[in-house]
């Protein structure tokens, strides 16, 4: 699934990565606990946090994790942006819940990082 | 390719740039043609013993030693030190505060984490003793250099 359909599927907003919106991704990881990401399956996947610390972008960048999507439409710091612009990292803020996030991109036919639906 | 080290400083609770070194370390081993899967191992061991020094430890460093047949991680630091070994290194143990919390760490998954991820691991600690990470990546399965 492109990063494109994601952000429609979520009537989101791209903070970073407009020119990365073809990128496919296929797995989701939700979590505020940047362990959960770094001990998990997380290479290439989309992770979708209510964190917006220059830690979720560096914990991306370590696990490999292919966008970042801030929900309850949180708005990030420029630090933030920053750091992501400079890894190009695309970011993308959900006006959505983290549960109903997730189950729009459920519907959409994501997978979990294990490949679980 | 043998015997290249390379270090980093690691200042106490600077949480804004906590994790530089490892991504440091990332970018320095993509640019050497490491083998992916190895790199992200090695990032994350680094990136977790790098959290646990900044929220844990006095300061400390980072370094990486590059030898024909091995890379050895190590993190080390001035803090209070690990009272337990055993018991810090089981699954969701943790003694982070609130505010490491916040920032989505404190989950007691850092040390298992960087035993799962390296091919060994020593960790050596005393009570307000710093505490001395050492993880040991053998690069004879696809990490190989040139």
């Amino acid at each position: 699934m492109k990063l494109s359909e994601i952000v429609a599927a979520l009537d989101a907003s791209v903070l970073v990565g407009e020119d990365q919106m073809d990128k496919e991704v296929n797995k989701c990881g939700a979590s505020d606990l940047m362990s959960d990401i770094l001990a998990g399956l997380s290479e290439g996947c989309i992770l979708l946090t209510g964190l917006t610390t220059v830690q979720v972008i560096r914990t991306a960048m370590v696990a490999g994790v292919g966008a970042v999507v801030f929900v309850r439409g949180k708005k990030a710091p420029q630090e933030v942006i920053d750091l992501a612009k400079a890894q190009d990292l695309p970011l993308i803020s959900s006006p959505y819940s983290m549960f109903v996030s997730c189950g729009r991109l459920h519907d959409c036919n994501l997978t979990g990082l294990t490949g679980q639906r | 390719m043998s015997g290249l080290k390379k270090s980093f400083y690691i200042k106490a609770r600077d949480f804004n740039r906590a994790g530089e070194a490892s991504i440091s370390v990332q970018n320095f081993l993509k640019s050497m043609n490491f083998d992916p899967g190895l790199i992200r191992r090695i990032a994350i061991c680094g990136y977790e013993g790098e959290m646990n020094a900044v929220m844990h430890g006095g300061d400390g460093a980072l370094s990486i030693e590059i030898d024909s047949d091995k890379l050895v991680l190590e993190i080390s630091d001035d803090g209070y030190g690990i009272e337990d070994i055993e018991l810090a290194m089981q699954a969701g143990f943790s003694t982070a505060n609130d505010e490491h919390r916040e920032m989505g760490f404190g989950a007691g998954m850092g040390l298992p984490n960087m035993k799962k991820n390296s091919d060994q691991i020593m960790v050596a600690s005393e009570k307000g003793q710093g505490t001395q990470v050492q993880m040991i990546f053998f690069l004879n399965q696809g990490g190989q250099i040139d």
